[in-house]
């Protein structure tokens, strides 16, 4: 039981994927403008990175390890993410049409979140089994979504205040993202991996 | 010929792949804490941008629009595939240094973003052209930061570069200050972040200059 919380809290807060392994920056930039958004972007990204690590954990356990075809694993693991992107916005669809209204825009985007590949590959390194897999993927998905909100939050706060007009916009909103990255290097003093 | 100026001018400033359109961003703060590894990274991406280029813009008639995202994707993935096969073989120990982020080419939205915008319409030897000044233009960002943060951060340049990229790049390798006694932030991911913001301001501050000048000369014309 320990095992599991240190796997969740490491990969949420000490290996927090945007500030400390440097992943899905691309959204953490583009779609933070605003609180509302950074949270749709979240949860659809922890939806499809939870499901993507136990897919791909699958794929590379029963089929790729299997038949020695490790070589294959970036392109396999791309077509997996794609396709699960893909099925996640039909199901979406169906099964809950307020969700995808909150949802809809984000998830095409996801496919081309490094965060989602990313981990997959990471959490084959890293040699979990499926369970720690599956926290581990929901944990960095928890952190995604926590860094993206206080982002948004500091964005919010940045649009309303007076910066100089060479650093307004996206210099101002980096040195931010800085200060944030240089907050959470405190949590590496956790006794978690 | 005019063409590829354009072209050119376009990758390496105006549109470049960085400092104006903002992609790229994961392998560009997690690589680049010396100027070797932002180089390393940087000519492992411009060669599978330009050969994604040109593959696409081969196929650009046999492929079909409804299908074509998937098509682009698996073909990069197969690049970045062989790219991570050729680096792990021949250049182990840069190997060993950009890990995760040679496969996460794949994912990175400048490789399929030109290939969607630009070299799906064009000719070969366009594309080809397109895909070397993106690329160029991102190892230049990758170096421009690797190397702010490498001097400020221990007052190297290009340290490893022998090591990492063969023996024919010693020349590269420069030590600034002697016992220079570290600026540890810079190494770490804030610095990326920090650097990042600063040289995206000094781009503004070149182009506002460049802007004055440019007014400037039309009023001297108008004069005479």
């Amino acid at each position: 039981m320990r095992d599991y919380l240190f796997i969740l809290l490491g990969a949420a807060l000490v290996n927090n994927v945007v500030l400390v392994r440097f992943l899905g920056l691309c959204p953490f930039m583009g779609v933070s403008n605003k609180i509302d958004s950074a949270l749709g972007m979240g949860m659809a990204t922890t939806f499809v990175l939870t499901l993507a690590v136990a897919a791909s954990w699958l794929l590379e356990h029963y089929l790729l390890v299997p038949l020695d075809i490790e070589f294959l694993r970036i392109l396999a693991f791309i077509l997996v993410i794609a396709a699960l992107v893909q099925f996640t916005e039909m199901f979406v669809r169906k099964a809950s049409p307020t969700l995808h209204q909150m949802l809809g825009i984000y998830l095409p985007l996801i496919t081309t979140n490094c965060a989602v590949f990313g981990i997959a590959l990471l959490n084959v390194q890293q040699k979990y089994n499926f369970i720690s897999s599956l926290l581990y993927g929901f944990g960095s998905a928890l952190g995604f979504t926590l860094v993206m909100m206080l982002f948004a939050g500091i964005r919010e706060r940045l649009a309303m205040a007076n910066v100089p007009a060479t650093f307004a916009g996206a210099p101002i909103a980096f040195i931010a993202a800085g200060l944030l990255a240089l907050a959470f290097m405190g949590f590496a003093g956790l006794p978690v991996r | 010929m005019n063409d590829y100026r354009g072209i050119f001018a376009d990758g390496l400033w105006n549109n470049n792949v960085v400092f104006a359109q903002m992609l790229a961003l994961c392998p560009l703060m997690a690589v680049t804490s010396t100027a070797t590894n932002g180089l390393g990274m940087g000519l492992a991406t411009t060669a599978v941008l330009l050969a994604s280029n040109v593959v696409v813009a081969s196929l650009r008639h046999w492929i079909a629009p409804e299908v074509r995202i998937p098509v682009y994707v698996l073909l990069i993935a197969s690049l970045v595939t062989l790219a991570d096969m050729a680096i792990n073989a021949w250049l182990h120990e840069l190997y060993k240094v950009l890990g995760l982020f040679i496969p996460l080419i794949v994912v990175n939205c400048c490789v399929l973003g030109r290939a969607e915008s630009f070299a799906s319409r064009q000719p070969v030897s366009a594309a080809a052209a397109d895909g070397l000044a993106m690329g160029l233009g991102l190892t230049l960002a990758l170096v421009m930061i690797g190397a702010c943060r490498e001097i400020l951060g221990s007052a190297t340049l290009f340290s490893h570069a022998s090591l990492l990229l063969g023996p024919a790049f010693t020349f590269l390798e420069i030590t600034l200050i002697e016992d220079y006694r570290g600026f540890l932030l810079m190494l770490l991911p804030p610095g990326g972040f920090l650097v990042l913001g600063f040289l995206l301001a000094g781009k503004r501050v070149i182009e506002r200059v460049a802007e004055k000048r440019e007014v400037k000369e039309e009023f001297h014309c108008s004069v005479q």
